[in-house]
């Protein structure tokens, strides 16, 4: 089957489907041994990928535009990590229940991992790479150092852009207020105490986040 | 992920069409829950219809009712001055649901469409009803402890997780969707369905329409004594063990009207209304709330894990009750 055939059968996007299935299984049986297998099957996904359209995508990470080819399944995660090559961002979960991956879309907190790249057009992200001016870290950053809110330090660039949220929102009031709108932010080396404290200190001292 | 097509169009009607002409092709709007299926090869479409660029957002009081759009945020809904005011059972119940940063990508149309958090329906390698139908329910003799104890079918004893639904049910909101053949008002109460031996329906939305709105009555009666209470295994940021969304008019020390609903108990939000008619035009005391709340849960029966809901359920919703009426 060629690309051309399937442009040819008129229902495109059933053909494509039918072409991915049809190629595994074609596949399976003439590659019998398994590591071959899913070789092939890697490697037909791939192909078959192809087929999709890419779609173009203007988007403004940390101040600098960027103008993109995406594929549609590519979440603004993956995007900033593995195109824009921007890993302070992390993925623990990817399933938008550990909140690692928190970033600001147009200057509200968002999960990157369940957010689609495409979806994000002529929108304004800012990453944790985008909070400090040049070797000045943010007050945030800073209050997490002082008050040892991190251990591993892998879950804290979501807890940090979080926190930032958090006290714009005027949701920093009180510990047990921070305790609840931090709550999408799981921190599995239990820094809690710490990281509220931090909190706590940025928004005592005030001043513009 | 699998691949899959994209298209955003600008007006409700290119986004019909779009379903009608293409089989496999689904909604998206913040994608909170779709994205998460389509990670894991729960749900599979073959083409995503993007509807962030239709005019749907924003919330308006127009005479007696209070208009949501569908693709107003859940942050949006639950900090909205009119919400907060007068359906603050709303705004509670939006705050009680997942994380902040899930609230502010979530909309009230989504909201309604969120699917069980049935871990049989999220595990591809087994067998599930909702998800494969005929395959069978690995809930039934598995691990069940969130699932639901009334309302449910052999085929499936899922629960709907959505907090949102809840408050929504007890305040008599209308659905408001949008199809090829024009508009049309779904009551709440009809919204969701029970999984008899369909369960891989959540609801009575045909696939070719969209939700536009919600619209809830404006009743001023209950927004100064309303609770949504919800049990959890931790202190934020987890789906109900049960939740009740509770609104009361209470007048001259009688119970003049009553709004019941409950979540995490069954397939859709469980209005109690035997409930409210034990209570009605009764004076509020700790013994008419506690026998209230067994009127609706007589036909419960849990499943080995979930026994618990049986005690949990009923004292709940007389907590909700006694604390309303200041007898806590």
């Amino acid at each position: 089957m060629t690309p051309d055939h399937i442009e040819e059968s008129g229902c495109q996007h059933a053909s494509r489907r039918r072409f991915l299935k049809q190629s595994a299984a074609a596949a399976a049986i003439a590659l019998a041994p398994g590591a071959v297998v899913k070789a092939a099957e890697k490697g037909l996904d791939e192909t078959a990928a192809g087929y999709f359209e890419k779609a173009k995508l203007q988007i403004t990470v940390n101040g600098t535009s960027h103008e993109l080819s995406v594929e549609p399944r590519v979440t603004l995660l993956d995007l900033l990590r593995e195109t824009l090559h921007l890993t302070g961002t992390k993925k623990g979960c990817d399933w938008g229940q550990c909140g690692a991956c928190t970033v600001h879309i147009d200057g509200q907190r968002a999960l990157s991992c369940l957010s689609l790249a495409v979806m994000q057009q002529g929108k304004q992200i800012t990453t944790i790479e985008g909070l400090s001016t040049g070797e000045t870290l943010h007050p945030m950053q800073e209050a997490f150092i002082r008050h040892d809110g991190f251990q591993c330090g892998y879950c804290t660039p979501g807890q940090i852009m979080s926190a930032v949220a958090c006290v714009r929102e005027g949701h920093a009031g009180s510990a047990t207020e921070i305790r609840e709108y931090m709550s999408g932010n799981i921190c599995r080396c239990g820094a809690y105490p710490n990281i509220v404290d931090a909190i706590m200190d940025v928004k005592k001292t005030g001043g513009t986040l | 992920m699998i691949p899959f097509d994209y298209a955003r169009p600008s007006t409700a009607k290119a986004a019909i069409d779009a379903v009608v002409r293409d089989k496999s092709a689904r909604f998206i709007a913040g994608g909170s829950n779709l994205v998460d299926l389509m990670k894991r090869g729960v749900m599979t479409p073959e083409k995503i219809i993007d509807i962030n660029a239709l005019p749907l957002r924003g919330i308006a009081r127009t005479g007696k009712t209070i208009r949501i759009r569908a693709l107003t945020l859940n942050s949006a809904v639950a900090a909205d001055p009119v919400i907060t005011e007068r359906l603050p059972l709303l705004a509670q119940a939006l705050k009680a649901g997942a994380s902040p940063q899930i609230r502010n990508m979530a909309t009230v149309g989504g909201n309604l469409m969120q699917r069980t958090r049935c871990p049989y329906f999220y595990d591809t390698a087994l067998p599930c009803n909702k998800r494969a139908p005929g395959s069978g329910c690995s809930a039934l003799n598995g691990y069940n402890r969130m699932h639901a104890i009334i309302g449910f079918s052999e085929s499936c004893i899922a629960v709907n997780p959505s907090d949102m639904n809840v408050a929504l049910a007890a305040l008599d909101a209308t659905v408001i969707v949008q199809g090829p053949k024009g508009e049309r008002h779904i009551p709440i109460a009809d919204f969701h369905r029970l999984p008899g031996n369909t369960p891989q329906l959540d609801t009575n939305l045909q696939r070719d329409e969209l939700i536009t709105a919600v619209e809830i009555p404006d009743a001023p009666g209950f927004a100064t004594t309303s609770l949504y209470t919800k049990v959890r295994d931790r202190a934020s940021y987890a789906f109900a063990l049960v939740s009740v969304a509770a609104a009361l008019h209470i007048e001259n020390g009688s119970i003049r009207d009553a709004r019941l609903a409950m979540g995490g108990i069954a397939h859709k939000p469980w209005r109690l209304r035997r409930t409210e008619d034990y209570i009605r035009r009764q004076q509020p005391s700790i013994r008419l709330f506690n026998n209230a709340a067994l009127a609706d849960l007589k036909e419960a029966r849990g499943h080995g894990h979930n026994n618990f809901k049986l005690v949990l359920a009923p004292n709940t919703i007389a907590q909700t009750l006694r604390t309303l009426a200041g007898l806590a």
